[in-house]
């Protein structure tokens, strides 16, 4: 017999109430760690994918598309642009690398993507099994695309136009399996990479209109307005890395104001795109609070209503020895109580969330989200579900301190 | 051992009461009887340490208790005082042995389990000990109680109506038990009761 036993046996006695102050509070803290969760996870994936790219061009239409589409590979292309001018950047001093990418054709929904080996470089993808590709046609896997597909190498193939699995199939020109890449983490796992001339082959005698350009697309107009010339090659868009930070002051202005491309700067993009989100954030955040804040007053009035109804127990105990501060302590344990299972419940809430999130990512966008360890932001989540506990159950308990024993004692 | 004198209280200036002076030595029985409104529960209450007199003293166990603090009056009864009350309460998520022991806990003394299974042997609730209070019937719950008050060895018990809410059989056994039980640890015995059934099982009676 002792104190803690006492208020266990009091919340046991109010199971419904209990469950339900617990509960609210699983909600409230399962809703936030959940956002900070998904908040960290989805910053680390954008912010990994990013890295080393200071510069995206492509064809004029929306920068933020411009990088979802070359990047991260989760929107369409903005449209096609000649390589002759995306090659003529790499004459610039300022500029180290251009990536080029051509895209367009997926199989099974993973993206096809013509490019150099700069980009497998750029990823730091190894090859896992038989070896890069060299001739047009040959085709090398991401780890996650060739585990999704089944396919193996020697494998053949046919793509389907488009970037979803339902296009046009090309059954005229197979792919080849050379290769896999082992494990990045990287955007690499989910495509399937190839050469530019594979894209170009693919496409050379097709009616449709280049790859990924909506019918109106303003600047596919002014493409089919001009005489189409036969070895005009052209690419989606191409990854820039500046030699210097230098670059980044001038190279984008030059190429919008001098060439039929946009350029797009990731990190500004993302930055945006962050912020917009933020706003469903922040909204699910502050629903998150008021959820917490409820919780607090279901503890609060759940204790007060059974302080009403235990007020002889607790003049009892007071004439059996007791003192108030012994009880008083006895109700902030229940409050208390309440708070770390509800904070608990509400971790473990946040996980199960974060796996069914992460199931649908993966098969939606392909990425793949599984960290499951403690954040620091949760442990001051701990502090303030130990604080709102405590408020909620030490307002309705000093009540113990104005109890008259005698009057009570003689009321029934 | 127990005795009071000249005790006077007053919840307002029309609501005074003066008590007559009472004397109980240890192994004795005494039967306070007095009608409704005639301040029993009052005066019990300030034999109690309950409530504080406006003049008069209390000696419990040969110390003079007028002058103590209310932390030492606290702890004063909680060692020398068994109280039963007039309904029988407890604290209803625990069980009847959790209830028992708990005199023992807030008393700062050792929780004996086997004092209390002794005890509920004796009382004849053996069966009922890790049933809720709610489960038993009145005159078990008195019981219960009885036994709760007889766990600190106290050397005074005092009891407000304990056979007021008991029927004709239980309010016979009841009274028994605790004449034997506070006689078998050598407490007074202190009974308010506006109870006529009482009047004939105890030597020793005061007029309110």
């Amino acid at each position: 017999m002792n104190l803690l036993k006492i208020s266990l046996a009091n919340l046991k006695e109010k199971k419904l109430n209990s469950f339900l102050s617990a509960m609210l509070l699983t909600l409230g803290i399962g809703m936030i760690s959940l956002l900070l969760l998904l908040n960290k996870q989805l910053d680390e994936q954008f912010r990994r994918n990013i890295k080393g790219i200071d510069m995206v061009v492509g064809a004029k239409g929306s920068p933020l598309q411009l990088i979802l589409s070359s990047i991260y590979q989760i929107d369409a292309p903005t449209g096609n642009v000649p390589l002759s001018e995306v090659n003529a950047l790499k004459r610039n001093p300022f500029i180290k690398n251009v990536i080029p990418l051509s895209m367009g054709d997926n199989y099974h929904g993973f993206r096809i993507v013509g490019t150099t080996t700069k980009y497998v470089d750029h990823f730091q993808a190894k090859i896992g099994q038989g070896s890069l590709f060299e001739k047009p046609m040959d085709v090398v896997l991401g780890s996650k695309a060739a585990k999704n597909s089944a396919l193996k190498i020697g494998d053949t193939f046919a793509s389907s136009h488009g970037l979803d699995t339902d296009g046009d199939a090309h059954h005229d020109k197979k792919y080849k399996v050379v290769g896999i890449f082992e494990p990045t983490g990287a955007v690499v796992d989910q495509l399937i990479l190839t050469n530019l001339e594979s894209v170009w082959e693919i496409h050379a005698h097709a009616e449709a209109p280049a790859t990924g350009v909506k019918e109106n697309d303003p600047a596919h107009e002014e493409d089919m307005a001009e005489p189409h010339h036969e070895d005009e090659k052209q690419v989606t868009s191409a990854l820039i890395q500046f030699r210097n930070p230098m670059g980044l002051l001038t190279i984008p202005r030059q190429v919008n104001e001098n060439t039929s491309m946009q350029a797009a700067l990731p990190s500004i993009e993302i930055n945006r795109l962050f912020s917009l989100l933020g706003v469903g954030i922040d909204t699910l955040r502050a629903l998150a609070l008021v959820i917490i804040i409820i919780a607090g007053v279901s503890v609060f009035i759940s204790l007060y209503n059974s302080l009403k109804e235990r007020k002889y127990e607790m003049a009892l105990m007071l004439s059996m020895g007791a003192t108030r501060t012994k009880l008083f302590l006895m109700l902030l344990m229940e409050g208390l109580f309440l708070a770390v299972t509800g904070y608990l419940a509400g971790i473990i809430l946040s996980r199960v969330g974060l796996w069914l999130f992460g199931r649908a990512a993966e098969q939606d966008f392909h990425y793949s989200i599984r960290e499951f360890t403690v954040l620091p932001e949760e442990i001051y989540l701990l502090a303030g579900a130990l604080m709102l506990g405590l408020l909620a159950a030490a307002l309705p308990s000093l009540g113990i301190y104005r109890l008259n024993i005698s009057r009570t004692l003689a009321e029934e | 051992m127990i005795t009071s004198k000249n005790l006077h209280f007053s919840y307002s200036s029309q609501k005074q009461f003066s008590f007559p002076d009472i004397s109980c030595s240890d192994k004795e029985a005494l039967l306070i009887l007095g009608q409704s409104g005639r301040g029993k529960t009052t005066f019990l209450h300030l034999l109690a340490l309950l409530l504080q007199p406006d003049s008069g003293n209390i000696h419990i166990a040969g110390k003079e208790l007028s002058s103590l603090s209310s932390v030492e009056r606290t702890n004063i009864r909680a060692k020398n005082l068994g109280i039963i009350y007039q309904r029988a309460h407890f604290v209803s998520a625990l069980s009847v042995l959790d209830n028992i022991l708990l005199s023992s806990y807030l008393a700062g003394n050792k929780q004996d389990k086997e004092k209390a299974g002794y005890l509920a042997e004796q009382l004849g609730f053996a069966d009922h000990l890790h049933k809720k209070t709610t489960q038993l019937s009145q005159g078990e719950q008195q019981r219960v109680s009885i036994a709760r008050a007889l766990m600190n060895n106290p050397n005074v018990i005092l009891a407000d109506e304990p056979t007021s809410s008991l029927d004709d059989n239980n309010c016979q056994k009841v009274i028994e038990l605790l004449k034997k039980q506070s006689f078998s640890i050598g407490a007074s015995l202190v009974v308010v009761t506006h109870d006529q059934r009482l009047k004939d099982e105890f030597p020793n009676q005061v007029f309110l």
